[in-house]
């Protein structure tokens, strides 16, 4: 077993036009065991940045509130909110620390330039590896399953709308085959003067 | 962790061993898809073999083409998969004279199952797909695991990109949302220009992530007038 | 915490009590990689392939290798992506200290010396190859350094999974005293040998050129890849397709509905 797929995690990240989407599954379990099926695994930075944290729940939750403690040191300093590529530096040099004793997590992020109202999308592996995509970005137990429907699906300059089901039918034909993780979904779309959080019915298997 | 395919490197008296970690097994990639329609069937497959990070042949055909209405394709070990296509070979041949008939997609099915689970024990490292037109016509495909367990489906793929090719027909060859809709019969309705566009796709997307498939796919495209072939190039990187 | 480096070993124990209990440690992002670098008449060229792969998938198609050392150094990383990237940061930013101290150009041994000091005290854990080009007031130079701290000079050196394939083109087509478009089209083949000969490296070829003076770093200086079939009926779900349960939306910076709040809710911070 990897201690990646104790809990399960799906979670993806899509660029369109002037908007962007990060979405994550419902499942929280131990390992084939399922505890909880209203789990989301998208956290919000602000309103125009959210991480999105697969892997280890406790590390995810204790990654999570050094993010925010981070964050609001850095609005006390600054006093404005950190852009996603500020943030995603922050995020990988928190993991790289860690070098060899690492979180379990594997982070994905999502924003929008609160400027040009650009796509930023950025992933990272347990040690902070960053990787910034101009289409997509997907992390979870099953990335292959998640790769694949991306790949087949995105085009470019998505509305938000067409972004959401797209990104929708990705997370769930994605999780679908993955038995860790699956029963519904939650979808984050973040346009220029508006966020749209809705949540998804899925296989309930 | 109970089952880890390296062995020790000092058998059970302490003697070392000549070859450690030999293994009787390799894994040359490729992947291949089958998509069964109300009277076609579309069977493809990329064509690169390779080992490790290595290529080794870049127009290595997966099929075992039997006929014009029947094809199997495998992906997996390839010298398993050579083995055991000579095997299928002779035995659909013998099939024939011994029956005087041709030998029907069901009954290759079942044979193929066979001969996979003769081998339980120390089984053929390959991962087969069985396709073509059934006796009404239909498209039929089998799918199998490297042991035998088989079973009829509307489409499978096998193989190296397996995982990425999945979900994308699931979610085109089934309505778009299972749950807004009722249950569909299991074989596509889609024509059979949609669902070659849609094969193609899912190799090209599948070339894109997965190391081991590239190249070039070969798509053989069954109807009742016979068979068709499409070579289709992928990324050669 | 022991404060000693740059590094916190804190959970190390923790992981350590997981992977004796059977636990697998997380798979890593490589960069597969080909890199290479030689030295021509005038100066340096370093070149690289833009494939990053997580086992056997694809992680990013299209990633930078080649990293800035100091204006007139870069370096091409390949093993662990996130050791190249931080080790070469690290010296970067140590190397610009250095400039401010001393108010000279760095040179490239120093950066080399850093390089192999950091590899060789964490003993080949942190696992970074590079290929680490200048040219300084000595002139142009060209060093390998290895993950465990060794390191070479070397006139033309390749690294990374595809080094074999790169290295075959540069033995037989390397000569000394190259002119720039010579060395340049040299390195660009070396990559092509290890994008389409190892399945380790792929996707476009990154070329960066330094000579006293100036660099000329070319980003994607030959773009190889694109998807060979484009889709005849795209895929378009109409609006309404998911099946939606609950909605909400907010303005931007404006109070956001309680139930909206993301998987964790951190209580807003008063900075009034």
């Amino acid at each position: 077993m990897s201690i990646f797929e104790y809990n399960g995690a799906a979670i993806i990240a899509m660029a369109g036009k002037e908007c962007v989407a990060i979405g994550s599954d419902l499942r929280l379990g131990v390992q084939f065991q399922t505890l909880a099926t209203d789990y989301k695994k998208v956290y919000r930075i602000h309103d125009k940045l959210y991480i999105g944290l697969a892997g280890l729940s406790t590390d995810a939750q204790t990654l999570f509130h050094r993010f925010v403690f981070k964050h609001n040191m850095y609005k006390l300093r600054e006093e404005r909110d950190m852009k996603p590529a500020t943030f995603s530096q922050m995020v990988s040099s928190t993991l790289y620390e860690k070098r060899f004793g690492p979180y379990f997590v594997s982070p994905v992020i999502a924003g929008l330039d609160p400027d040009t109202s650009e796509p930023y999308l950025a992933g990272m592996d347990t040690i902070g590896a960053i990787e910034t995509a101009k289409d997509f970005m997907v992390a979870g137990t099953a990335p292959d399953s998640l790769y694949g429907m991306c790949e087949s699906m995105w085009r470019p300059n998505m509305e938000a709308e067409e972004l959401f089901e797209t990104v929708s039918q990705c997370l769930q034909s994605g999780s679908d085959r993955d038995a860790l993780s699956g029963w519904g979904a939650v979808v984050f779309v973040i346009t220029k003067d508006e966020v749209i959080a809705r949540t998804l019915k899925g296989r309930m298997d | 962790m109970a089952y880890q395919m390296a062995t020790p490197a000092h058998s059970a008296h302490g003697a070392p061993r000549a070859h450690p970690s030999w293994s009787p097994y390799d894994n040359n990639g490729g992947t291949c898809v089958a998509v069964a329609g109300q009277d076609y069937c579309v069977v493809a497959a990329s064509t690169r073999m390779s080992t490790g990070f290595s290529i080794l042949k870049r127009d290595s055909s997966l099929f075992l083409q039997l006929s014009d209405q029947l094809v199997i394709v495998t992906a997996g070990f390839q010298a398993d998969s050579r083995t055991l296509h000579k095997t299928l070979q002779t035995r659909y041949v013998q099939y024939q004279f011994a029956h005087r008939r041709p030998m029907s997609v069901g009954a290759m099915a079942q044979l193929l199952g066979n001969t996979l689970y003769y081998k339980r024990f120390f089984p053929y490292y390959t991962f087969n797909l069985c396709a073509g037109l059934d006796a009404e016509g239909k498209g039929a495909v089998y799918t199998y695991d490297a042991v035998g367990s088989h079973e009829r489906v509307g489409f499978s793929c096998q193989g190296s990109g397996k995982d990425l090719i999945q979900p994308v027909l699931d979610n085109q060859l089934k309505a778009a949302s299972p749950l807004v809709l009722p249950p569909e019969e299991w074989m596509t309705s889609l024509p059979l220009a949609e669902a070659v566009d849609l094969v193609k796709d899912a190799f090209v997307s599948a070339g894109e992530r997965d190391i081991y498939t590239g190249d070039a796919v070969e798509i053989l495209i069954i109807t009742k007038e016979g068979t068709r072939k499409e070579v289709i190039p992928l990324k050669k990187d | 915490m022991v404060a000693s480096g740059p590094f916190d070993f804190d959970l190390c124990s923790r992981n350590a009590y997981l992977e004796s209990k059977g636990v697998k440690p997380p798979r890593l992002t490589k960069t597969g990689t080909t890199i290479v670098g030689l030295i021509f008449k005038d100066g340096v060229v370093l070149g690289a392939d833009t494939r990053s792969t997580s086992d056997t998938t694809v992680a990013d198609k299209n990633c930078e290798k080649i990293h800035f050392i100091a204006p007139n150094i870069y370096c091409c990383g390949a093993g662990t992506a996130a050791d190249t990237e931080n080790v070469t940061g690290m010296v970067s930013s140590a190397l610009e200290l250095h400039r401010y101290a001393t108010d000279r150009e760095s040179r490239v041994v120093t950066a080399m010396t850093m390089l192999k000091s950091h590899l060789f005290r964490y003993q080949g854990h942190v696992s970074a190859a590079l290929v680490l080009g200048g040219v300084d007031l000595r002139g142009p130079h060209l060093f390998t350094v290895y993950p465990h701290g060794s390191t070479d000079s070397l006139p033309y050196a390749t690294m990374g999974s595809g080094s074999l394939n790169a290295m075959a083109v540069f033995e037989e087509g390397y000569k000394e005293g190259l002119d720039r478009m010579g060395a340049v089209k040299l390195v660009a083949r070396a990559i092509r040998s290890g994008i389409f000969n190892d399945l380790g490296s792929g996707s476009n070829v990154d070329v960066c050129v330094i000579t006293r003076g100036k660099v000329d770093y070319m980003r994607n200086y030959e773009y190889l890849m694109d998807k060979t079939v484009a889709r005849e009926t795209p895929v378009v779900y109409p609006p309404g397709t998911a099946p939606v349960l609950k909605e909400k939306r907010w303005k931007i910076n404006s109070t956001r509905p309680s139930e909206a709040a993301a998987g964790g809710s951190a209580e807003a911070m008063d900075v009034s």
